[in-house]
């Protein structure tokens, strides 16, 4: 239980102005982005200095209460969702662009800082922040370290891990480490760093991220491509690899989503056909633009019914915005809609599809589906309604199907979600019982009294 | 206070139990659109009040669930609940960003009218809008006696001599910053000068209606004379019914339903009488409204049709000027502007792209985009005065960009915009001006 005291300890460390209690306050950090979770925090602080942080989660080992880091809170499998009694830690105000080095192409960044601001200071000076998540105007790179966030340039270009370099860590116990750093090779004891990359803030806040950057693409072409049927677009993106053509974006969007997301962005899309796929290629102009001519024949030959180029850098802006209001533009048909984030490798797109469909009839849920077809990672959305336990019971049946099935194939239960609440009963589906004994092995040894994010990913016992 | 904490980490104990709300009576928010939230957080950038304090509670996605928290009954109307949706500028950018489509300016607003029902404001902000809203801006002998007073005051050197003295700022702050904020009244009412219907020269084209507003008629007769002028330019015979009266917007907007519908029907039966092309607006908040009609008046028997077709008749000049075509003008006309969009307007009509073409078609202007122009400039309605501190730091956001721009004029379709920038331009010695479409191109066409 959080105490009175406990609470005015927590003033002492962080000060009275960055310690809320209202129960206005606790009510909208009750949640994120996941559907169906919630619960009300004790009390919400936001350090100002990594030494507050660490006072913070001394004095939760001392006292036993959890601990929970947030962002800007729009996480999809609820990594920083209260916990029973618990604190959150707000990282948001964190939000300093240290420093930006164009000799090492590398960014410095404090946790709070939006994926999509870190975008604009470093494109300005010709360089690359690649991972690019659907919530990247609001969502934060600590999040992203965290969650080891996606995006829709990961078939080129990796995930978050990829750019990672170093960081500043507090560990659950309150000590404060540094791994990694400028340097390119660095094979120096463990590497620590992967192990926090992912970690859903379960085993250390981080309080400063070095990120890779990358020399900005010349000239990219986007195109989009119409299909009727699933599998023609599934093919499609088979076949495109199999040329030996790597494009950074091939987003699939299911008919239900092209409807909804048409509805949103009004940018003229079709909605009369089964499905479209959103292509970019990017690099040296004379190579796009020989890569492209062969994705719009790779289109064609999979019975394309129309393929286009967008004419201008606003119009392929506009089709790639519509693409990431995806999720939250299905919410238009139905009010509530469960996202769901499996992975499958690339050339199973096309039997995924087909067993998505299959079951979203067995159990009569209506299921919009997007993704990142290119890196065989679909976003099978639920759109039902909360208020219909019934239904609700249905769609978890549906979730619990598809993720068997993902994992057949060869795949997993989530892509760049990650675990949090949401999945975590599934979880030995995909790692198996003795790996997920290894991980509660190593979040006890950090975090022998289970303050930092309990419950997440996987319960201790 | 919290009746029942919210503590459901099971999935089954979502539901609290709809009979236990916190609201009462028919205007209360949605529960479908409260459910259609989906907590995404993509309304987050756009929001004003969360910029300031980065606090989720002054958020759109933190505001519904407080909302919804209240709808449920785990909730009570706190004083801290009160003040969050009084912080709300109501300007719907979110609205614009939502990809789900969550109407949030109805959520508040009928949250507001909840909060007036149930005693909840606090008095001085319930002083001034029963006084102003309720009472002066409603009824047209009033605002127009008010005005007459306040036009005196503000010709007579009186206020020079107010505004010098510390009085009036150490007994009354409220009141001093709504001096400063007013709007300054005009020698003559507009309705005063022209009759109800005013012919072009050539034989019309259209024949559109026209309101002359409450504030507008008063303080911006110039634009309204404007609009005429550019109005019968185009060939349009312009209908000004005398018997209108103030179309409601800041009344509803503040959540005051009865008196917003009772001036709705009003509108409608003066404006009905006549067979229109289109009612055009020169006022952000009121076009919004106007074309709301039909949603406030949609389980009413004997008005609901009436309300839906009169909606429909509803264009912002700039609108209806796009759609029928501008004019070729006879010179050109060499001045570097820039727009700033009217929230009501960007948000709740959803109308940028019109205005910006108009100017941009203009032969000679020099058009500047100005940076973050959707960004509310902090006057939403009575908000600069209610809450003048915080709507002056959201001004000094909007001046910074329109510093950026140096434009010499900055184009602003709502009364409301026109009055808060140009403060915020005086106090920062900046000299780009801020006017009124209308204003513009009845400058462009030497009218």
């Amino acid at each position: 239980m959080i105490t009175t005291t406990i609470i005015s300890s927590l003033a002492s460390i962080v000060g009275n102005e960055n310690l809320f209690t209202s129960i206005e306050d606790k009510i909208t950090y009750s949640y994120d982005g996941t559907p169906l979770h919630s619960r009300l925090p004790e009390a919400i602080v936001r350090p100002k200095t990594k030494e507050q942080i660490s006072e913070v989660l001394k004095l939760a080992n001392r006292e036993k209460f959890a601990v929970v880091p947030r962002g800007t809170g729009t996480g999809l499998s609820g990594g920083s969702i209260p916990v029973e009694d618990c604190v959150i830690v707000d990282m948001s105000q964190w939000n300093r662009i240290i420093e930006i080095d164009p000799e090492n192409l590398t960014a410095w960044v404090e946790p709070g800082v939006i994926t999509s601001q870190l975008h604009l200071e470093v494109e300005r000076i010709g360089l690359f922040y690649p991972p690019d998540p659907g919530s990247m105007n609001i969502c934060t790179i600590g999040g992203n370290v965290a969650e080891n966030s996606g995006g829709l340039r990961g078939l080129k270009y990796g995930v978050t891990k990829n750019y990672v370099m170093g960081l500043e860590v507090v560990l659950p116990n309150g000590d404060i480490i540094s791994c990694g750093g400028k340097a390119v090779k660095d094979v120096a004891g463990y590497n620590l760093k992967d192990l926090f990359i992912g970690s859903e803030g379960t085993l250390g806040i981080f309080t400063k991220i070095l990120l890779k950057l990358i020399p900005k693409p010349q000239t990219s072409k986007t195109m989009v491509a119409y299909f009727n049927t699933q599998s023609d677009a599934g093919r499609t993106v088979s076949s495109i690899i199999s040329q030996k053509i790597i494009p950074c974006t091939v987003e699939f969007l299911d008919k239900t989503t092209i409807r909804c997301v048409e509805d949103f962005a009004k940018i003229g899309l079709p909605t009369d056909i089964e499905s479209l796929l959103l292509l970019e290629v990017d690099g040296h102009p004379s190579v796009v633009e020989e890569e492209a001519q062969k994705v719009v024949e790779c289109c064609k030959q999979n019975n394309a019914v129309e393929v286009k180029i967008a004419e201008s850098v606003e119009d392929a802006m506009k089709l790639k915005t519509a693409r990431r209001s995806a999720f939250s533009a299905l919410a238009r048909s139905r009010p509530t809609t469960i996202l769901e984030d499996i992975t499958v490798p690339r050339s199973s797109i096309a039997t995924m599809l087909e067993k998505i469909d299959a079951i979203s009839k067995k159990y009569d849920v209506l299921i919009g589906t997007f993704g990142h077809a290119g890196d065989g990672n679909l976003h099978p959305t639920c759109l039902t309604d909360e208020r219909n336990h019934e239904e609700i019971a249905r769609a978890e049946k549906a979730y619990e199907e598809i993720f068997i099935e993902a994992v057949k194939l060869g795949g997993t239960i989530t892509g760049e979600h990650g675990t949090g609440l949401a999945k975590k009963k599934f979880l030995h589906l995909v790692t198996g019982y003795t790996a997920i004994d290894t991980m509660r092995t190593i979040k006890k040894a950090l975090d022998p009294n289970n303050v930092l994010n309990p419950g997440k990913v996987f319960d201790m016992h | 206070m919290l009746h029942t904490a919210r503590t459901h980490d099971d999935r089954n104990t979502v539901f609290m139990n709809p009979n236990i709300s916190n609201f009462n009576g028919i205007d209360i928010p949605s529960d479908d659109v409260l459910t259609n939230c989906m907590h995404c957080g993509l309304c987050l950038p756009v929001c004003p009040t969360f910029a300031i304090t980065g606090r989720e509670k002054s958020s759109p996605r933190g505001r519904i669930r407080l909302i919804k928290a209240v709808a449920e009954g785990t909730l009570e109307m706190t004083e801290g609940f009160v003040d969050e949706m009084n912080f709300c500028l109501d300007c719907q950018a979110c609205e614009t960003a939502c990809p789900a489509g969550v109407k949030y300016g109805s959520l508040v607003e009928s949250v507001r009218n909840q909060m007036r029902i149930q005693g909840k404001e606090s008095t001085t902000a319930l002083t001034l809008k029963w006084i102003f809203l309720r009472n002066v801006v409603s009824k047209k002998y009033l605002l127009k006696l008010v005005a007459r007073t306040l036009g005196i005051y503000q010709s007579s050197g009186l206020e020079r001599l107010v505004k010098k003295s510390y009085v009036i700022k150490k007994l009354a702050p409220k009141l001093s910053k709504l001096q400063e904020l007013s709007p300054r009244i005009d020698g003559r009412f507009f309705d005063d000068i022209y009759p109800e219907i005013v012919t072009p020269t050539v034989v019309p084209k259209y024949r559109v209606g026209f309101l002359s507003g409450c504030i507008m008629n008063v303080a911006f007769a110039k634009i309204n004379e404007d609009t005429v002028k550019v109005l019968l330019h185009h060939d349009c015979e312009v209908i000004i019914p005398k018997d209108q009266v103030c179309c409601g917007s800041l009344q509803a907007h503040n959540g005051d339903f009865d008196i917003a519908r009772t001036l709705a029907k009003k509108n409608i039966d003066v404006f009905l009488k006549y067979d229109l092309d289109a009612i055009v607006m020169n006022s952000a908040g009121c076009g919004a409204l106007m074309k709301e009609y039909g949603h406030y008046l949609h389980d009413d028997l004997l008005y609901a049709k009436k309300a839906e077709i009169l909606s429909s008749k509803v264009k912002d000049i700039s609108e209806f000027l796009f759609e029928i075509g501008l004019k070729k003008p006879v010179k050109e006309y060499c001045h570097r502007v820039s727009y700033h969009d009217a929230c009501h307007l960007v948000h709740a009509q959803k109308v940028s792209k019109q205005p910006r073409e108009l100017i941009r078609s203009i032969p000679g202007i020099e058009y500047v985009e100005l940076n973050e122009a959707s960004w509310c400039c902090g006057s939403a309605g009575t908000y600069n005065i209610i809450r003048h501190e915080d709507s002056m730091i959201i001004l000094d956001r909007k001046i910074e960009n329109v510093k950026i721009a140096d434009a010499e004029f900055l184009v602003a379709n709502n009364p409301g915009c026109l009055t808060q920038i140009e403060y915020g331009c005086a106090n920062n010695h900046i000299k780009t001006k801020v006017i009124h479409l209308a204003t513009l191109l009845r400058d462009v066409y030497e009218l």
